[in-house]
């Protein structure tokens, strides 16, 4: 298991490095710079060439990626263009606020989704079945966005049950410690904080979990009708064991497994789908910053995030073959 | 049967108890910042995050509307106007030239860490400025000293305009001397800025200790600039909080403030980046007006009872012609086809907010300099056919570059304008080629290069003076527009050294009309960026140049 975890962590140092130089290179392929950006129609070429000379950005791309380089083994990131402030600084203020967010939209899309699935598969051909087959494809097919925005015109902006955009009301007294809203409030004792965080999040969440929810419940589903007509399922029945006991430890356990797999898989891509999500609830999310920063020609951000959701993606699917291995022995045996 | 009873009964109570969560949070919203009943806090959503809380490090309209609110200049534009006015200094002159420039100051004012507003504060700025070293001589930084007063006590880099600012004398407790080597066009308008905005000495001591780095691929600002604590002017809010995780920078009346004070004891900014979260959140009651309002918004906003009060106009859009992309630019006959062809009145009726105007030159007509016998080139289709002709161009083609996913104060959307604009030339029998260009930075690097043969843009003065709009575009060669024509350039670089603002309005007024006998490009329109109020919110003065002070909002 150590192996495995050394082998996979030693894996993301060429990872990383290869990811660099592609971003480097897509980014000089990008017309324009941030100092446009930064000037708006104030921009002239004079000025324009003057802040590229300050940062540098006249250079080669490949002097540019050699202090980039340089840069990251000192464990600088560099600054954003659009704040003037340190790019971890930005990630740490913005990465709770994501992590939060996927956290509950993973968690609804799960809590929902395997009880749906499995309910399904077991219901086959009835109400529940049909109605969870459809309802799954519906929730494949609608962008992300446009359900953020119904959910909102309806349920913050017709019915008021829930905020229309941000992360807390204003005036909330929440003292900010790790920078996850929630936990902050437990503590600290701020639950009214907590709560209204967790009230903040649940439109986005809900929106966000749409897609993930949809894919587990086809698959739990499939997974469970493939499995419950396997031998060892019937020769368990044929023991006279317990349905409960067939269920769980037979049925389900065995179900789940390609379904673990695909959970870490897309709660890395919730990162991307956040993107759009925080965008309808101005969320101050690394997604909204993401796509602030391409309009923004942020290079150090785009470079540094892009970076970070690359590292977390690799450590999540780690996690996830470690779960695998958990769950299935045969895994580390191969 | 028994089984989903019990099942529907608890997904009916887990039912009930997430409606009655979400309505109790939103019961509990209602009475949130509420103190005897009635709302102390005024909630207002920008687009934008501000990028500092010194106005002097700053360009842009988001962090000028937070830090309008807690600091002051010498000189400000009347409240809802434009015609400037007394601000920290009660009267102003100046000699005849035009450099020596003396502010009587007011009386009993104090800044927000309790120093005294006097002579020599207002001198402690302008030398802090003027002695501005290192990262901070950067345009991307002191863009606006840089624009008024030119360079710095010791330039570091020869691109950097030389400077203009003489020096700053205190004569006496309440009158302050600027004085400046050249007669300049922005001033006094300048000093009305609020990038100049006067700050305490004490904090300017404090800024002093800190550097702004240009380390890596960007600049990082100061760290008294990113949090509240340090910075203190004058104005009727101080800053109090900023809580850049929930985008968000809090203000607080100052019970000291020498005018009439805040009426709302706190003032918040927040950012919603899109323009239909910021309608949504207004409807919702999470907040309590924003700025930036799409025109096709106005008027469901107004049917449903919100306030949406008119801007005065202080911008002008323009369609851009760069001769250099498309020579056939070169002839005026051409131009003046192009000219012609468009349908302006049908464009400003049908996009443009309330308020706006066709435009017949580079200015808009609030602006003193603003010429009534400039050349006139009315909509005409079979005119343009017919110069066209003339100028043996009857089978143009030419690129037309529209930015998106923008919207301008001037540009509302961007897109629908360039449809209106593409279907008039076509009529004219111009073959038109779109370009459709993400706003920043591609379409702002294209037409800064002069890459795109039409383009649209626009501009929102800072202050009332002619060369702040012509001279922007005309005072010399510019790839925006590709040409060189000597007698525009010197029609409107005359009025800019000319120390007297009557004899630079005369000035301006010959230059418009040189300017459009020229026809570089077709001026279109000036129109108000829409502001959205609460229904239960008295709104403050609205100003044709976005300077509202939200001191002046209360709750009805």
């Amino acid at each position: 298991m150590l192996r495995l975890v050394v082998r996979r962590l030693l894996q993301l140092i060429p990872t990383l490095l290869g990811l660099s130089v592609l971003l480097f290179l897509w980014l000089d392929r990008l017309p324009g710079g941030p100092a446009s950006a930064i000037l708006g129609e104030r921009a002239t070429e004079a000025e324009v060439a003057r802040i590229n000379r300050a940062l540098g950005l006249d250079q080669p791309i490949y002097v540019q990626y050699w202090r980039f380089l340089k840069r990251i083994f000192q464990g600088d990131l560099g600054t954003s263009v659009q704040t003037g402030q340190p790019v971890t600084d930005e990630f740490f203020l913005r990465f709770p606020a994501t992590v939060e967010l996927s956290l509950l939209a993973m968690l609804i899309a799960v809590a929902i989704g395997i009880p749906l699935g499995y309910l399904a598969a077991r219901k086959r051909g009835g109400w529940l079945d049909v109605g969870a087959v459809s309802g799954s494809l519906v929730g494949i097919c609608i962008p992300v966005f446009f359900l953020g925005l119904i959910l909102k015109e309806v349920l913050a902006v017709k019915l008021g049950l829930f905020p229309s955009y941000g992360r807390l009301d204003t005036g909330i007294n929440a003292t900010d410690v790790t920078g996850f809203a929630v936990l902050d409030g437990v503590l600290t004792g701020e639950f009214d904080a907590s709560w209204n965080a967790i009230h903040h999040l649940i439109l986005p969440a809900v929106t966000l979990a749409s897609i993930p929810l949809a894919v587990i419940v086809r698959m739990t589903r499939a997974s469970v009708l493939e499995v419950q007509d396997e031998d060892y399922v019937r020769t368990a029945q044929a023991k006279g064991l317990k349905q409960s006991v067939v269920r769980g430890r037979h049925v389900l356990r065995n179900a789940l497994l390609p379904v673990i797999t695909s959970v870490g898989l897309l709660t890395g891509s919730l990162l991307s789908g956040a993107v759009l999500t925080e965008s309808v609830f101005s969320f101050n999310g690394i997604g909204n910053f993401i796509k602030t920063s391409i309009d923004g020609r942020d290079y150090p951000v785009l470079v540094g995030f892009i970076m970070f959701i690359a590292m977390v993606y690799v450590l999540i699917n780690l996690l996830v073959d470690v779960a695998y291995s958990i769950i299935d022995p045969r895994v580390r045996v191969h | 049967m028994r089984i989903f009873k019990t099942r529907a009964a608890r997904a009916i109570t887990a039912a009930v108890a997430v409606g009655l969560i979400a309505t109790g949070c939103a019961s509990e919203r209602d009475s949130d910042n509420e103190s005897g009943g009635k709302k102390d806090t005024f909630v207002f959503a920008g687009a934008g995050d501000p990028g500092s809380l010194d106005p002097a490090l700053a360009s842009d309209g988001e962090t000028f509307r937070v830090t309008r609110q807690a600091f002051e200049a010498l000189l400000e534009h009347e409240s809802g106007g434009t015609k400037l006015v007394g601000g920290l200094a009660e009267t102003w002159s100046s000699n005849d030239a035009g450099t020596v420039w003396t502010f009587n100051l007011r009386k009993g004012v104090k800044f927000h860490d309790g120093e005294a507003f006097n002579a020599a504060a207002v001198c402690a700025n302008y030398d802090h400025w003027f002695n501005w070293k290192g990262t901070y001589q950067s345009s991307a930084v002191s863009y606006y000293w840089q624009t008024i007063m030119g360079g710095f006590a010791k330039n570091e880099d020869p691109e950097t305009p030389e400077a203009n600012y003489k020096s700053c004398t205190a004569k006496d407790e309440n009158t302050a001397v600027i004085e400046v080597k050249q007669p300049s066009a922005n001033l006094p308008g300048g000093f009305s800025l609020n990038a100049l905005a006067i700050h305490s000495p004490k904090a300017i001591k404090e800024y002093e200790k800190q550097e702004a780095t240009a380390k890596g691929d960007a600049i990082t600002y100061p760290k008294y600039s990113q949090e509240a604590g340090t910075v203190a002017g004058t104005g009727p809010y101080k800053i109090v909080k900023w809580n850049k995780g929930n985008k968000e920078v809090t203000l607080e009346r100052f019970d000291d403030y020498w005018g009439e004070k805040a009426k709302i004891k706190n003032l918040v900014f927040r950012t919603i980046d899109t323009e239909e979260g910021r309608r949504q959140a207004l409807q919702a009651g999470d907040i309590d007006g924003y700025d930036l309002v799409a025109p096709a918004d106005v008027k469901t906003l107004e049917n449903e009872g919100y306030v949406v009060p008119t801007r005065g106009v202080f911008n002008l859009f323009y369609v851009g012609m760069s001769q250099s992309a498309n020579p056939a630019l070169k002839k005026k006959e051409v131009r003046q086809a192009i000219a012609q062809a468009i349908d302006k009145e049908n464009l400003v009726k049908t996009q443009l907010p309330e308020g706006g105007k066709v435009a017949d030159q580079f200015m808009p007509d609030t602006i003193a300099g603003y010429s009534k016998n400039v050349t006139k080139y009315p909509y005409d289709p079979a005119a343009s056919k017919a110069l066209l002709k003339k100028a043996g161009a009857q089978n143009l083609t030419i690129e037309f570059c529209y930015p998106t996913e923008v919207t301008r104060p001037y540009m509302p959307a961007p897109q629908d304008l360039f449809e209106l604009m593409k279907a008039d030339l076509e009529k004219a029998g111009i073959k038109v080629r779109p370009k459709a260009m993400k706003w920043a930075p591609d379409y702002l690097d294209a037409t800064e290069a002069g890459s795109c043969a039409l383009h649209m843009l626009g501009w929102t003065g800072d202050f009332n003076d002619g060369y702040n709009f012509i001279g922007t575009w005309f005072a010399g060669f510019d790839k925006q527009w590709g040409f060189k024509d000597k007698k525009v350039f010197d029609a409107v670089n005359a009025g800019s050294k000319m120390g007297k603002a009557e004899e630079r309005t005369a000035a301006y007024q010959k230059a418009n009309e040189v300017i459009m006998d020229y026809l570089p490009g077709v001026p279109i329109s000036s129109s108000p960026p829409a502001i959205a109020f609460g229904k239960n919110v008295n709104p403050p003065n609205v100003s044709p140049l976005t300077q509202e002070v939200f001191a002046e909002a209360s709750f009805k």
